[in-house]
C-alpha cells in the first residue's frame, strides 16, 4: 500500500488553490477541468484530529479505502457503479476526502459529490450498500463503532445530493 | 448499521415508480439496519412502549417493506401477548395491524372474571412521515416527524363498561419525532398522543373519572453500543380515567439486538405500575421481529 500513500503525499504537495486541474497525476486518467476546493468534500471537517487518529491516520485510511473499493467492486449490488471508474483516482480522492473530513492534514482535490455522482442513478439502497462496505472496512481496520459513527455522521447527509437531488 | 439486503429479494422488480420524471427501479429492502425500529406493544414501528416516527419495514423511498412481530410480557399478576404485522410504503406510509391479548391468568378469579379471563384487542394503525429524515439528516437538528392514528377495538365491551369505561373502541392520534444522533451514537424519540385508552385500551376508553381526550407523552432514548446492539429506556404516560383502580405511567429498560439483517430480538425490564388494583406490575418483555 506504499504506492497510494506516496500519491497522497504528492497531492498534498500540489498547490491547493481553487483552479482547474490540467494534468492528471501519474497512473490516473485525465478528467475534464473542474473547480477544485475543500468545499467539494461535501461537509465541514472536524475541528480537531481525534477522529483522524482514531482512523489510524493516512496509513489506516489507505487500507480502509482500498478495502472499500475492493468490496464495492466485488459486491454485485454495487459493482456496476464502479465498473469503469478510475480506481487509482478514486482511491486518492477518497483518502483525501475522508482525511480532510476527519480533521487530518489533507486538502480535497476531487470533484463535488454532485459532480461525481451526476446521472449515475444512485438509489438509497445503493448508497446504503456502500455505507455497509465502509463499515466493514472500518471494522477490519479495528476502528471502534463510536468513531465509525462520527465519520458516518459526516457522510450520511450526502445521500440528499447523491440520491435525492439526482432524481430528475 | 449493517444494511438489509436479501439475495432473493434483490431480484429487483423493474417497475418505474409512477409520478417520477425519470424511471426509478422499484426495489425491495435497502434500509439501514436499526432504522425501522422494532414493533411496540401496539404493533407500531417504534420502541417497546413508544411509537416512533420511523416507518416500519426495510424499504427505502424506492420500494415496499414489511415486518412481522410477536411479543410477550410477563408480569406478577398478568401476562400479555401481541402479534402484529405491518407494511411500509416508500419509507413514507406505514400500515399496521396487531392482535393483543391481556391474560388475567389466576388473577382473573380474584377479579371476579374467572381464571384465565382474557381481554383481546385488535389494533389497526397508519403512520405518515411528514418531514425530516432521522437517519440521513445528520447535519440538521430537525428530527423525522410523523403523524399517526390507531383504531383499537376491545372485545370485552360489557366488562370494560362495568368497570366504568365509556366505550370499547376508540381512536388514538399521535405526533412523533425521532432523531438518530450518529455523532453521539444516540437515538432520541418523543411523541405526544391524544388518547382516552385505559391500560392501552385493554380496559376500554374514557371513564367515570374523565371522559375526554388527554395529551400523553412517550419518550425513548437508546445508545448504540454497536451497529447491532442498542440499549435504552422508555417512558410512556397514560390517562387515569377509571375510578375503581389507579393507572400509572409505564417505564422500560431494554436491549435490542439484530440477530441477522432480517431478525431482531428485544428484551426489556418493564414497569407498568398498578393494573386493575394489583400493585407494582413489573416484569419482563421479550419480542422477536422479522423485517423484510
Amino acid at each position: 500500500m506504499k504506492f497510494p500513500a506516496l500519491m497522497i503525499l504528492a497531492a498534498l504537495m500540489a498547490p491547493a488553490a481553487a483552479q482547474s486541474q490540467t494534468q492528471a497525476p501519474p497512473g490516473e486518467q485525465s478528467v475534464a477541468p473542474y473547480a477544485q476546493g475543500d468545499a467539494n468534500a461535501g461537509a465541514e471537517p472536524f475541528k480537531d484530529d481525534r477522529l483522524f487518529k482514531a482512523l489510524h491516520g493516512l496509513a489506516g485510511l489507505d487500507r480502509v479505502v482500498a478495502e472499500l473499493i475492493r468490496e464495492n467492486q466485488a459486491d454485485p449490488r454495487t459493482a456496476d457503479f464502479f465498473h469503469s471508474s478510475d480506481t487509482v483516482r478514486l482511491h486518492r480522492t477518497l483518502v483525501e476526502q475522508l482525511c480532510y473530513l476527519a480533521g487530518g492534514p489533507c486538502r480535497y482535490t476531487g470533484m463535488s459529490m454532485a459532480q461525481a455522482h451526476a446521472h449515475m442513478g444512485v438509489q438509497t439502497k445503493d448508497f446504503d450498500a456502500v455505507v455497509e462496505h465502509l463499515e466493514r472496512a472500518l471494522d477490519l481496520e479495528g476502528v471502534p463503532f463510536r468513531d465509525q459513527a462520527k465519520l458516518l455522521a459526516k457522510l450520511a447527509p450526502m445521500k440528499r445530493i447523491m440520491v435525492d437531488q439526482d432524481r430528475n | 448499521m449493517a444494511v438489509f439486503s436479501n439475495a432473493v429479494l434483490v431480484a429487483c422488480l423493474a417497475l418505474a415508480v409512477a409520478g417520477s420524471a425519470e424511471a426509478r427501479e422499484w426495489r425491495w429492502g435497502g434500509k439501514l439496519d436499526l432504522t425501522r425500529g422494532v414493533a411496540n406493544v401496539e404493533g407500531v414501528g417504534g420502541g417497546g412502549l413508544a411509537a416512533w416516527a420511523l416507518i416500519t419495514g426495510n424499504e427505502t423511498a424506492d420500494g415496499i417493506g414489511g415486518e412481522l412481530s410477536g411479543a410477550y410480557v410477563a408480569l406478577p399478576n398478568y401476562s400479555a401477548r401481541v402479534f402484529g404485522g405491518g407494511v411500509g410504503l416508500y419509507d413514507r406510509l406505514e400500515v399496521t395491524a396487531a392482535r393483543a391479548t391481556f391474560d388475567t391468568g389466576a388473577t382473573g378469579a380474584k377479579l371476579g372474571l374467572g381464571r384465565g379471563f382474557t381481554f383481546d384487542q385488535t389494533i389497526v394503525g397508519a403512520k405518515l412521515r411528514l418531514i425530516g429524515d432521522a437517519v440521513y439528516d445528520q447535519d440538521r437538528w430537525l428530527p423525522q416527524i410523523s403523524a399517526g392514528v390507531q383504531y383499537k377495538a376491545n372485545d370485552r365491551g360489557a366488562v370494560v363498561r362495568a368497570v366504568g369505561a365509556d366505550r370499547n373502541s376508540d381512536i388514538d392520534f399521535y405526533l412523533a419525532g425521532t432523531k438518530l444522533l450518529l455523532d453521539e451514537s444516540l437515538v432520541l424519540s418523543g411523541a405526544v398522543r391524544a388518547t382516552r385508552a385505559n391500560q392501552f385500551g385493554f380496559l376500554g376508553f374514557g371513564g367515570d373519572r374523565n371522559h375526554g381526550y388527554g395529551a400523553e407523552f412517550e419518550g425513548s432514548a437508546a445508545y448504540l453500543v454497536t451497529s447491532k446492539l442498542a440499549v435504552g429506556g422508555e417512558y410512556r404516560s397514560k390517562p387515569d380515567n377509571l375510578g375503581f383502580a389507579r393507572e400509572d405511567a409505564a417505564f422500560d429498560l431494554f436491549a435490542a439486538y439484530a440477530l441477522t439483517r432480517n431478525l431482531s430480538v428485544t428484551a426489556a425490564y418493564v414497569d407498568l405500575g398498578d393494573i386493575a388494583t394489583f400493585r407494582r406490575q413489573r416484569g419482563a418483555y421479550v419480542s422477536l421481529q422479522a423485517g423484510f
